[in-house]
Order: C-alpha cells, then sequence, then structure tokens
C-alpha cells in the first residue's frame, strides 16, 4: 500500500503509487461536462469518479464539517466529497478528494483548506486532498495536468457546451417527448468512445463531429411555438450544479420554458483572459500573454467551427463570442474585476439581453462577495439601459425554501408571460464571424 | 359568469366571488393556522348557494397557494401578478403599489419603466416583523398600533432583521423611553426597509396605492407611510385592500375554461385528504419505552428546598437582573432554595427586587441571615448600587457556578432563553470561549411561542404535541425567517400540527447546534453538557438536543433560575459573615427616580439613564466610558482606535491649481487616506473629506444599496458619496484596489471583493455620480512603477500632469503612508511600554483598517479602556512578526496581520485579542477559525464580537467581561 508522503509545509501528498491504487473521488457540476472528464481522467490511469449523488444527507454532512458563514458552494462541495467518502462505498484508506481551486481573491480559493479542516475535524487526514487547477498551485507527484490532459479537457468543455447549448434548444420544443434526451445521451456516449481512442482530438476530426451534432439535433421534430427564453446567470457552481440550484433547471423545463445555459467554455476563457487584463494593468507578466494569446486563438477557432456548424446546418441560436462579450460589458465593470466570475457574471446578463433573451435568472450563495457588486450590484444599471430586461435574483443557502425562490421565479415568468404577448420578437443582433484577439 | 380568486396566503386565506362586472359578490378572510386546504375546502363548502347553479372560471394565488393549485390542477396565478391586475382596473392612477404580506413585501412599479420586485431573504418590514415586535413590547397588535398614534419622538431601529430591531428596542426600553415613541418607530423601520430593501434606489413617486394586510388593519402604519413618502392625498388605501389579490385572481381566470362547482369540491376534497411527501425526520421518540426511560433520566437532577418558614440560620441571595425577566433566589448553606422568585419585569427591574427583598426579609424574620449576595445581568450594576449588593457578576459566570453545582466536570454550558442563546465551553475550569446568538441565528424560546400563537395554541399545548409526532418536519437551520417559510411550506404540504412542533423543536436546536455553536461534532461540544434557560425546560427541546449531540445531558430542574442561584453560591464562596444588602429600615424609605439623557460628551452619544436613590445617591447607566460620570480619568489608558482616527481626520485639505476632489471617508480610505492625500495634494488638488460616518450619514445613502446582506463598512459608503455631493464636490475620488500593500506575511496581498470592486458598484447605482466627475480607476499601490504609470496614464487624460509630477506626488504619498505606519508601529510600542510599567493588560482589537470607523466599531474601544485594557490595533504588532504558516489560503493583506499579531500575542502573558468581525463578512468565515486555532493552540482564549449597524454593546460587554474573569481566574490559579 501507498505511504504517505508530505511536502516541507506538511501537505499530504498525492504520490505516484497512489495513482495506481487510489479512487479519486470529484464533486458534480455539469453532468455532460464532468462526465467527459471523468473519462480523459480514466484515460490517463485515473481512477476518477464523479460524484452523482444527490439529497438532504449532503446538505447536513456540509453543515456539520463546514463554518456556516462560509458560502453554500463550499458546504455542498465538502458535504458531497465527505459523505461518499463514508458511504462505505469506498476503501477510505484508498481514496483521495479533488477540488478545483483558481487562486483568485475569492474566498472560493480556501475551499480545498475548507475541505481538508473538515477531514481533520474527523480524523481523516490520511486522505489526500488534491487541487485541481492550471496555474500550477499545490503540486502532487502523482496528479499531473499533461498538456494533452488540458487539451483534452479543452475539448470536452467544447463537446459539452455544444451539446448542452443545443439540447436546451431543442428539449422544450420536441414533438416526441424525451427525442432530445436519447439523443443527448448517445452523442455522450460516442463522445465518451471518442476519449477512449485518444486520436480523435483533432481539428479537423471534432469540426465533423460538431457539424454531425447539429444535424443530428437539428432533425428531431420540433413545434414551432414561441415558448420564453430564461437565462441563468450567477456563482459558477449554484448556476451550473443541480444540487446547488434546487434542480432549478428541471423547475424551469416543467414550467414550460426554454432555458439558456451560458458556456462552461466562457468562464475557461475568462480565468485565462486575467493573465491579459493582469498585463494591460498591471503590466505584469509580458511572456504569459503572448502565450495566452496562442491559446485563445486555438480555442476561438474550434469555437468559430462549433458556431459555424450551428450557423450552416441548423437554425439554432449561435453562442456569443467572447470578444463581443468583454465589448458589451464595457461601461459596467473594468475587465479588471476578477475575483469570483467577476466582469463575466454582469457580462453574462448582457450578453443575454444582446441575444434578445430578456428574462434572467441571477443565482447566487446567499451572502456571496463578488455578487454583491457584479451581480446585484449591476442590475439596477442593466434595467436602466434595458428597459426591457427582466431579472430576479436569487440566493441559494441551505435555509432557502425552495416555496419562497420558486415563488420569486413565477413572478418573474409572469411578468415574462405578459412581456411576450406585448411585444414582437425582436431580432437578436448576432455576429457570428471570425474572431480575433 | 362568475369569477372566484382564492387567496392563500403565509397566514390566511382569502376568497372573494366576483360577478362578470367584477363587483364583489361575496367575501371572506381567516386565519388558516397551517390547515390550508381543509379551510379553503371549508370556505368552499359555505358557499355551495352562491356557485353551485351555473359554471364559474376560478384560479388560486398566494404564497401558499402553489402546493394546492399543483394538486388540484386548478390555475395558479402569481401573487404579484394578480395584484398587478386587480390595480390596473380598480385603482388606474396608481404609479405604484405597495403591499405587504404576513411574510412577504411587494413593490410594483406601474409607470416609469415597470417594475415588480418581492423581498429577499431579509424579511424585515414584513407583517411578521411586526407580529415578533409587538409581541416583543409584550402587546398585541392592534393594542401596538393604537399607542403608536400618541408619539412625539422616532427613534432609529435596525429594519433589516428582528434580531437586530430587537437588540435596539431592548435598551430603548430598559432606559424608560416611551411605548408610544417605540411603536411608531418599529413602524417607521418597517418604512424604511420599504423604501431600501424594496425599492432599492427607484423613487417611489407619484400616487402609491397601499394594500395587504398590515397596510389594511394598522393606521398607524399608514400614517408613517403617507408622512415618509410626502404622499398627503396621493397615498391610497383602497376599500378591501386585503382581499385586492384575490380580486386580482378573480379577474386572471376569466381566460381559463369554466368549471362547476361540483368538480371544484371534488378536486378540493381529494387534495385535503390526499397524502403529501414531505421531507421528515426520525420522531423524536420511536415508542413509550424510550420517553419513559427519557423522563427517568432527568428526574435526578433536581434541587432540593428547604422550608424558610422553620429554617434557622445563615443563607445567600442571588439575582438575575436579565433585560427582560428578573430571577432570584435565596439559599440554605447546604445549597437548599429556601425561595425563589421569576417574573418579567418590563424593563423595570428596581421596583420588582425592592418588594421581593421586603417579602423576604419579613420570610427571614430573626431566624435567617443573610450573610452574602451577588447579582448578575443586564441590571447588575444598576440594582448593586441601589441595594448595596456585595458582589456583582457577569452572567457568563454566574451560570458557571451554577453548573458545577449539578455537574462538576461540566465543560459546556448552553442556555436558551426566550430571546436570547448563550453558550460556552469550560477548559481547565476556565471559561473559554462564548458563543451568543446574533442575526441569521435567531429562533429561541419566544420563537416557538410566537409560532404557537400564530398557529392558535397554548404554548405549552403546543409542545407537548411534538412529543407525538411520528414524522417531524425538516425545517432548515437558518433564520427564523426562513423557518417561517419553511413552515409554510410544511403546511402547504400537508404537514400535521404534531409534525410541525417538532419539527420547530428540532430546527431550534439545529440552529443552535450548527449556527450559533458551529460544532462539527457532538463530542467537539463537550462531554459534561449542562443546558439551561426556560426553554430547555420544555422537554421536546430537551430531547432533541439529546438526539442531535448524541449523550444525556444535565437540565438541572431549575433551568430557568441558574443564573440567580449560582449568584447565590458565589456569595457563599466568599465566606461573609454579613452582606451589605440594605436592611429591612432602609428598604422602608427606598425611593427611586429615573431620568432619560444623551451624552454629548462624545460622538456616540450614549443614552444614559440617571438613577437617583434615596439620599441623592446617584447611578448614571447605558455609559460607554467614564467621561459621563464626572470622575476625572484616572489616567489616560492608551487607545490606539483614538489615535488612528485622530490622526487620519487631522490630515487637512491644502489649496490646489486643480480645484476641490473628495474622498469618502470610509472602508479602505482608513488605511489609504494618508497616501492618497499626500498623493492628490502634491498634484494640486485640495482634498475634501467626508465627514465621519454616523448614523445620519449612513441613512443619507441608504436608498442606493442594492444588495442588503453586504458588511456595514460597504453599506456606509453610499451616505459618504451622498455626503460629498452635498458639500457641492464635483469631482469624487475612489479607486478600485483589488491589490493591497505587500508586507510579504502571506503568498498574495489581495483586498476583499468589496474593498477591491466597490467604486464600480457606486458608480451603477448612485444615478447623481453622473453627473460629476466621479474618477475610480484602476490603482495598485502595491507596486510602485506600476502605480505611477496607471496613475499618469488616467491624470494625464483629465488634467495637464506631466510624468515628472506625478513621480513627486507618488514619492510624497509613499512617505506619507510609511509616517502613517510608522506612527502606527511607534503608538503600539509605546503603548507595551507603558502598559508593562503599568501594569495594565492590553487588549489587541483586532480586524480591519476600517474597524476605526466609530460608526462601525460602536465605541468598543472606549469600552474596553473604561475597563483599565490599553488598545492597540493588530497592524501595530504585525512588522515584529515575519511570515506565518497557515492551514488557510494566506492571500489577503489584512488577513496576514490578523494571524501574524496572532501569533505575536499567542505566548504574551498580558496581551489578548479581541476579533471585530462586520456581520456579512464571507472572508472572515476563514479568519475567524484560524486565528482562534492559533490562539487555543497556544492556551490563549479567543473573543470575537460581531458588529453590524446595531448601536447595541450589550452582548460585547459579556463577552469581554468574560474575558477579563476568566484571565483573572487564570491569572489566580497561576498565584496559587
Amino acid at each position: 500500500m501507498a505511504t504517505l508522503q508530505y511536502d516541507k509545509t506538511g501537505r499530504l501528498l498525492f504520490t505516484k503509487e497512489m495513482k495506481n491504487e487510489y479512487t479519486l473521488l470529484m464533486p458534480m457540476m455539469l453532468p455532460i461536462h464532468f462526465g467527459f472528464f471523468e473519462e480523459i481522467f480514466r484515460l490517463h490511469g485515473y481512477n476518477a469518479v464523479i460524484l452523482d449523488t444527490t439529497g438532504q444527507d449532503i446538505i447536513d454532512e456540509g453543515l456539520r464539517s463546514v463554518h456556516n458563514d462560509f458560502c453554500y458552494p463550499a458546504l455542498l462541495t465538502t458535504g458531497q466529497l465527505l459523505h461518499a467518502l463514508k458511504s462505505g462505498e469506498y476503501d477510505m484508506n484508498k481514496t483521495a478528494l479533488v477540488m478545483s481551486q483558481t487562486g483568485g481573491g475569492c474566498r472560493a480559493s480556501n475551499y480545498i483548506h475548507i475541505i481538508r479542516k473538515a477531514l481533520k475535524n474527523q480524523n481523516l487526514e490520511h486522505v489526500p486532498v488534491i487541487s485541481f487547477n492550471l496555474v500550477g498551485m499545490e503540486k502532487n507527484p502523482g496528479f499531473k495536468m499533461t498538456p494533452k490532459i488540458i487539451a483534452q479537457l479543452t475539448y470536452a468543455v467544447i463537446y459539452g457546451d455544444l451539446l448542452m447549448w443545443i439540447s436546451n434548444q431543442t428539449r422544450p420544443y420536441e414533438k416526441n417527448s424525451g427525442d432530445t434526451d436519447r439523443l443527448l445521451e448517445s452523442w455522450m456516449r460516442a463522445i465518451k468512445r471518442e476519449i477512449q481512442k485518444s486520436t480523435s482530438f483533432l481539428p479537423k476530426a471534432a469540426n465533423e463531429k460538431f457539424i454531425q451534432i447539429v444535424r443530428d439535433f437539428h432533425a428531431i421534430e420540433r413545434t414551432t411555438q414561441d415558448k420564453i427564453k430564461v437565462g441563468i446567470v450567477g456563482e459558477i457552481y449554484i448556476k451550473y450544479a443541480a444540487l446547488g440550484n434546487n434542480n432549478l433547471e428541471e423547475f424551469l423545463h416543467n414550467e414550460d420554458v426554454e432555458v439558456v445555459m451560458p458556456p462552461l467554455l466562457d468562464f475557461a476563457l475568462y480565468s485565462l483572459n486575467n493573465v491579459l487584463v493582469d498585463y494591460r494593468i498591471y503590466h505584469k507578466g509580458y511572456i504569459k500573454t503572448t502565450v495566452v494569446k496562442w491559446i485563445f486563438r486555438f480555442i476561438y477557432a474550434l469555437q468559430d467551427k462549433v458556431n459555424s456548424a450551428i450557423a450552416n446546418y441548423s437554425d439554432f441560436r449561435p453562442m456569443q463570442s467572447f470578444e463581443r462579450i468583454k465589448e458589451l460589458v464595457k461601461g459596467y465593470v473594468d475587465t479588471g474585476n476578477k475575483m469570483g466570475e467577476g466582469w463575466l457574471l454582469t457580462a453574462e446578463m448582457l450578453e443575454l439581453i444582446d441575444a434578445g433573451i430578456d428574462n434572467i435568472i441571477c443565482t447566487q450563495p446567499f451572502g456571496c462577495l463578488p455578487n454583491h457588486i457584479v451581480g446585484k450590484g449591476m442590475i439596477r444599471r442593466i434595467k436602466q439601459n434595458h428597459p426591457e430586461s427582466n431579472i430576479v435574483a436569487i440566493d441559494f443557502d441551505p435555509g432557502a425554501t425552495k416555496i419562497n425562490q420558486e415563488n420569486r421565479i413565477k413572478l418573474m415568468l409572469a411578468t415574462a408571460r405578459r412581456n411576450m404577448q406585448s411585444t414582437s420578437c425582436r431580432i437578436p443582433a448576432l455576429e457570428t464571424g471570425k474572431q480575433t484577439v | 359568469m362568475k369569477h372566484v380568486g382564492v387567496d392563500i396566503g403565509s397566514t390566511t386565506v382569502k376568497v372573494v366571488v366576483l360577478d362578470q362586472q367584477y363587483h364583489i359578490l361575496y367575501k371572506y378572510y381567516a386565519r388558516h393556522y397551517s390547515k390550508v386546504r381543509t379551510e379553503t375546502l371549508e370556505v368552499m363548502k359555505q358557499i355551495r348557494s352562491l356557485l353551485q347553479n351555473e359554471p364559474f372560471t376560478i384560479a388560486i394565488t398566494g404564497s401558499a397557494g402553489l402546493g394546492t393549485a399543483k394538486h388540484t390542477g386548478i390555475e395558479f396565478v402569481q401573487e404579484v401578478f394578480a395584484t398587478r391586475i386587480a390595480v390596473e382596473h380598480f385603482i388606474p392612477t396608481a404609479d405604484v403599489v405597495i403591499e405587504l404580506g404576513g411574510e412577504d413585501a411587494k413593490i410594483i412599479f406601474l409607470t416609469g419603466g415597470s417594475e415588480e420586485r418581492m423581498n429577499g431573504t431579509c424579511a424585515g418590514g414584513t407583517g411578521a416583523f411586526i407580529d415578533q415586535m409587538a409581541t416583543l413590547m409584550n402587546m398585541s397588535v392592534p393594542e401596538l398600533d393604537k399607542l403608536s398614534f400618541s408619539h412625539k419622538k422616532i427613534y432609529t431601529i435596525a429594519s433589516r432583521c428582528g434580531v437586530f430591531a430587537k437588540s435596539d428596542i431592548q435598551p430603548l426600553l430598559n432606559q424608560g423611553a416611551q411605548k408610544a415613541d417605540i411603536a411608531a418607530s418599529i413602524y417607521q423601520a418597517v418604512v424604511d426597509q420599504t423604501i431600501t430593501g424594496l425599492a432599492q434606489g427607484r423613487r417611489i413617486e407619484g400616487t402609491v396605492a397601499f394594500l395587504g394586510g398590515p397596510l389594511t388593519f394598522l393606521k398607524g402604519l399608514q400614517d408613517r407611510f403617507r408622512e415618509s413618502l410626502d404622499l398627503q392625498e396621493n397615498a391610497i388605501f383602497p376599500e378591501d385592500a386585503q382581499y385586492f389579490i384575490a380580486i386580482g385572481a378573480a379577474m386572471h381566470s376569466v381566460n381559463s375554461t369554466a368549471t362547476s362547482y361540483d368538480d371544484v369540491l371534488r378536486r378540493l376534497t381529494d387534495a385535503a385528504h390526499a397524502k403529501t411527501t414531505i421531507e421528515t425526520l426520525p420522531p423524536l421518540f420511536s415508542n413509550k419505552e424510550e420517553y419513559e426511560a427519557f423522563l427517568h433520566a432527568h428526574r435526578t437532577d433536581d434541587v432540593q428546598y428547604c422550608d424558610i418558614a422553620t429554617y434557622e440560620g445563615g443563607a445567600y441571595l442571588g439575582i438575575d437582573a436579565g433585560s427582560t425577566t428578573t430571577k432570584m433566589v435565596l439559599i440554605t448553606e447546604d445549597y437548599k432554595i429556601l425561595h425563589s422568585y421569576y417574573a418579567l419585569n418590563a424593563g423595570e427591574p428596581i421596583p420588582i427586587v425592592l418588594e421581593q427583598l421586603k417579602q423576604i426579609y419579613a420570610l427571614c424574620g430573626d431566624r435567617i441571615r443573610i450573610r452574602g449576595s451577588a447579582v448578575t445581568g443586564y441590571g447588575e450594576d444598576l440594582i448593586k448600587n441601589a441595594f448595596q449588593i456585595d458582589t456583582g457578576l457577569v452572567e457568563t459566570m454566574a451560570h458557571f457556578r451554577a453548573a458545577k453545582y449539578f455537574n462538576p466536570d461540566v465543560d459546556f454550558i448552553i442556555d436558551i432563553g426566550g430571546q436570547d442563546m448563550k453558550c460556552f465551553k469550560i477548559r481547565n475550569d476556565v471559561i473559554d470561549s462564548i458563543v451568543l446568538n446574533e442575526a441569521c441565528s435567531s429562533g429561541c424560546g419566544s420563537f416557538i411561542e410566537t409560532f404557537a400563537k400564530a398557529l392558535g395554541y397554548d404554548i405549552r399545548e403546543f409542545t407537548a404535541l411534538a412529543l407525538r409526532s411520528t414524522h417531524p418536519v425538516n425545517l432548515g437551520s437558518r433564520c427564523t425567517v426562513f423557518m417561517n417559510s419553511s413552515v409554510k411550506q410544511a403546511q402547504k404540504d400537508g404537514a400535521s400540527i404534531e409534525d410541525i412542533s417538532a419539527g420547530l423543536a428540532i430546527s431550534v436546536i439545529k440552529n443552535a447546534l450548527y449556527k450559533v455553536i458551529r460544532a462539527n461534532s457532538a463530542d467537539d461540544i463537550g462531554k459534561n453538557i449542562v443546558v439551561q434557560g426556560g426553554t430547555f425546560l420544555n422537554d421536546a427541546i430537551l430531547r432533541s438536543f439529546e438526539l442531535e449531540v448524541g449523550r444525556t445531558v444535565t437540565r438541572p430542574s431549575i433551568a430557568g433560575l441558574m443564573g440567580a442561584y449560582g449568584c447565590a453560591l458565589v456569595a457563599m464562596d466568599q465566606q461573609k459573615e454579613t452582606s451589605s444588602l440594605l436592611p429591612l429600615s432602609q428598604l422602608e424609605s427606598f425611593t427611586h427616580t429615573s431620568k432619560a439623557t444623551t451624552c454629548t460628551a462624545c460622538t456616540n452619544r450614549c443614552k444614559l439613564t440617571i438613577n437617583t436613590f434615596e439620599g441623592g445617591h446617584k447611578f448614571i447607566s447605558g455609559n460607554r466610558c467614564e467621561r459621563p460620570l464626572g470622575k476625572s480619568q484616572k489616567r489616560a489608558v492608551p487607545n490606539m482606535y483614538e489615535f488612528k482616527l485622530n490622526y487620519l481626520t487631522s490630515l487637512t485639505p491644502k489649496e490646489g491649481r486643480f480645484g476641490k476632489i473628495g474622498i469618502p471617508f470610509a472602508l479602505n480610505m482608513y488605511e489609504n487616506l494618508p497616501f492618497y492625500h499626500a498623493f492628490l495634494t502634491a498634484l494640486g488638488f485640495e482634498v475634501v473629506l467626508s465627514d465621519v460616518s454616523t448614523r445620519e450619514i449612513y441613512q443619507l445613502g441608504q436608498h442606493t444599496i442594492p444588495s442588503d446582506t453586504v458588511c456595514y463598512p460597504a453599506k456606509l459608503i453610499h451616505g459618504h458619496i451622498e455626503n460629498l455631493l452635498e458639500k457641492d464636490l464635483t469631482v469624487i475620488f475612489y479607486p478600485c484596489m483589488p491589490y493591497n500593500y505587500d508586507e510579504k506575511k502571506g503568498d498574495n496581498h489581495y483586498n476583499c471583493p468589496i474593498v477591491a470592486y466597490y467604486p464600480e458598484l457606486l458608480h451603477a447605482n448612485i444615478t447623481s455620480l453622473s453627473e460629476v466627475s466621479y474618477y475610480h480607476p484602476y490603482l495598485s499601490p502595491h507596486d510602485r512603477r506600476a502605480f505611477e504609470k496607471q496613475a499618469f496614464a488616467f491624470f494625464s487624460e483629465h488634467y495637464p500632469i506631466t510624468k515628472k509630477e506625478i513621480r513627486a506626488a507618488t514619492s510624497a504619498a509613499y512617505s506619507a503612508y510609511d509616517a502613517y505606519k510608522n506612527a502606527i508601529y511607534d503608538f503600539g510600542y509605546k503603548t507595551i511600554k507603558y502598559a508593562e510599567a503599568n501594569d495594565l493588560d492590553i487588549i489587541v482589537l483586532a480586524g480591519r483598517p476600517y474597524h476605526v470607523d466609530p460608526e462601525v466599531h460602536h465605541g468598543i474601544d472606549k469600552l474596553i479602556t473604561s475597563l483599565s485594557l490599553a488598545v492597540i490595533s493588530e497592524d501595530a504588532l504585525s512588522p515584529v512578526i515575519g511570515k506565518q504558516p497557515s492551514t488557510v489560503v494566506n492571500q489577503w493583506t489584512y488577513h496576514s496581520r490578523l494571524y501574524a499579531a496572532a501569533r505575536y500575542i499567542a505566548d504574551k502573558e498580558h496581551m489578548h485579542m479581541i476579533q471585530l468581525v462586520s456581520f456579512g463578512c464571507g472572508l472572515d468565515a476563514v479568519t475567524t477559525d484560524e486565528v482562534r486555532s492559533i490562539l487555543e493552540g497556544e492556551g490563549k482564549i479567543y473573543t470575537q464580537i460581531k458588529i453590524d449597524e446595531i448601536n447595541n454593546l450589550g452582548a460585547a460587554r459579556i463577552r469581554i467581561r468574560s474575558l477579563l474573569a476568566a484571565i483573572d481566574q487564570l491569572k489566580e490559579r497561576k498565584a496559587k
């Protein structure tokens, strides 16, 4: 069995030996994307498990283990990890936990320490906690982010985004109930198989897949009925994770609404963009910026392919380009606003409105610090500049009840229905041409 | 065709039947006592004759109506939307609608960009808030309303949260403020909350229609709205205002398909009888044997009694003068109770204690001699002075002493009273950490009582029901208002009263454990637990607690009298021959008058009560410091908070070529001001500061705060901006600073997101800022070269400024900053020397630079110096210690200082730390645990004080005095 090794600060390391023996538990956020991630990690020899557990027990575990003034995502992710660890399903001596870390000025940077503290309090200090990040924090000999893994994860994000994006556009309109989800599942299986082949992640092969995906979804029989479209923005975990937002998507789906979920790639690009911003404001890291610009070009090229597949083979709404998003936020917050979701959160609201989606739910954990500013703090100005916008801010935390949240969302929906009756459809101004850095 | 609207709110159900022309044919209004579906069914049965002959349309609305609508398949319409439909038809002239309900508050702007909004997660400003306050005032809501008419003045009462409001009201009551004034002030708080929490910066103008129960029935509330919004005849209080939502629902139903009476009745009947799935918990007792065993286990913790009529010998008196109740106990030399007393004091403890003392003397006769007396609680000083009690002690010590009697190994005490919760740990026979309930952790005894009343039960009856519950409802564990809505949800789902009652008991305990104490595990809190306080006399609460911590605890039979009993024991410990207590003869002629006044010696404006006793003997209470007592201070104890404030306010404006520039004197400017003041002055600006914070300044900007859960220091800036605008400044400077100075003590040197980006929020929310030049560039003084570039790029765009000038100004800025820091270090060093020379202890009042703002700390520094302790801040110590290892990400400059200071004092016998934490500071969830573990790792006591807009230091005083008592105990033991 692997021996426990520590670095010089006393942190328990995840060793190469452990890689062979241990199971890696990761909290769930987005089922499509994270399903691909799991597959990629497995391909590289990690026994990764993305937890799809739900229920009150997870919240209770979080309440017991995490300082209750800490934000809800910390409570849920820690709760989900510890709940699984103690479930009896995994060998506690051969399991490690994985948590993402951004290193920014939001308290989310501390999640990993919160988990360690909780483990220590429960005498589980021997369980290694791995920081999943792309900036080189907390290195582990047995867990390395190779360029290949990063490239594959990038593809996984793009595939995940495309599937999420267009399946959301067919599900509410499908004539045969279940068509969308059946197709989605078959494509998820197909992409996972692709991942196993490990050679197919080449731009050209990917492009063909994009087109096939778009065509397949476009072929789903749909009604032409106009439905209310609701965009969801907010703190990243609460926005995406059903566990965090009380199954918000499902609720909206039952309300006969088309859900618009901004792509995960935007958050990745936003994080990357901070390198450029740091150079602009603090004049630091010129060399990094050239690398980052190169990465941007690479990703933009892929995203352009996705969007042209959408434009050429379907009537689906394309995704907004990142450059356009950056443009939209001017006059609200500076792109130097980079803690938590930072300027991107404001931008996502503007991006939705720009695409003609006026109804927005801004989700955040109760007391979320960056959200005070970029979420709730910007709604007034957005409404001033876009009187047609219909935004509701919803707080999530262990004590918040579904009924109060739903009631406020229902108010937003009632307004949306009235607006839909009174105004004719606006044609959104969208640019789908090539993007430049 | 007729149209029916059913509005099922959080506490009431309203039904209307309209004819084709929307005339009301029938209306019904009643409390549903959580039996939502049955009650709705009953009403429908009553109007059979009206509806059975022809088809009609029907819709349900209301926050508790959703479940019923879903289950019956009857059309549902969101209540704000329904309101809008009704208002647009019946009050076409309305521009704005304000509707207050039981637990919701709503505002609808109809003209000038329509907008609807509901209250957020904090539910100040609702009917429930008024109910809660009326309970606190010990009167019914109609009584409160009537009283409010005779008010003469309005006090400021925190409006966001019932707990905050209570903290403001209790001292007012105790200081003898007129109840009429308080009643009107409570209404004013509701109005303020509507303006700030609901309207959020949008002005309420034009014709305003007021709807909902509270605004229909409470005339005093109507007055406050009319006056505050300056509406006069533009305020419309329509007839049937409480039915408007139901009317809207009926009107909405016009478009749906008609239905028959029998069909609706059948659907409702099905719904009323349907079992729904609710998230439930295991029952308190799974069988009768368990219950018997439970009863048996708690029979042993009884105290013995002795007949006062026959006893001869010495006796000891203990008094617990709490803020709402007075408790007294007289015990024998062998700890038996001779006499006990418990009563509400309505804020006036003196007459009650006087009466009781007379009675006790009468009962004692010549047989019993009172050898010692001690007093604790809110009225400690007052009672001690009035009756010449031997000893006064802080509550925690009294409770600890009593608990030790019942369990000598006690290591954890939890006291849940009607309104307060106190928990403390005992380590090495010393009180180690104290936790008191605060906002967001407010569920106490009176909470259950209020609920029982609202549901139509007596409290005893209600809690007895809990013991019979089979499936307690899971109600969550945050604020009571959240619990309210959880109950609403349970009601909606058809939970039984038994299950709701048990659920409430469990949630009060969960709240205490996970929200107040923040226990990680049962063992974490202690092995020998003593529970006390009136609330624990409730078996359901006790049982919930035991189940949750997984062990049997000690509940003394005198759980409600423990403070007084502890005092009596302390009096006995002192082994006096005779008590100094006033003898009966002097009690006979005892007189007492009190007068309320406001101290003007400093900006804290303490509300003083001057008590005059027989013979002109005076006692002043309510003061934070020694000044109003007229005593010349024996020695000026060093106070770094005062020093810093004086330093910063002495930075004066100098006329310059570019004219005036305003800086809001708030948040990070409490540290960055010397830097920017010097920088801008050197460039040629006349730097004008906003005034030092006051409650009035806060109120100036209250209406532009978009997020009501942000910290108070941030909220204050809105007022400072308004203050600068009032000074006619046309240029305002407030830079964004994501990074702080790098003091090389952490892995990075961030500011928190609020300090970093709040300037952008101000820009987006204060509309008048667009009429002036509001400069909020990103600046980073941590990197001099980058700063020069940023500053040049920004200022040269607006002013003819050269690079050279920027460089010179930057030099001046850094020198000024260094000078300020050096002055702080120097003051810290001198204080330490002074304390050594004068045998003083030092309190490191740790927090963030802006805690120096007197409106943020509310005078805690002076409270500490008045107890003869020197005060320094954490940044005075940080230079003497380098980077520290930590178990958290140490990447915020302010945090690094906290950790460094905690390390520094951890082994210093005469230095102690009190950490100030602003409510809503998410980052302090990280720092408090870390600072605590640093201090406790070295055997130091950790004390935390949470601060917000409330200006009441009661809880702070208990914490500080308990800390001092613990320090003394430690010292005494060392001396032995």
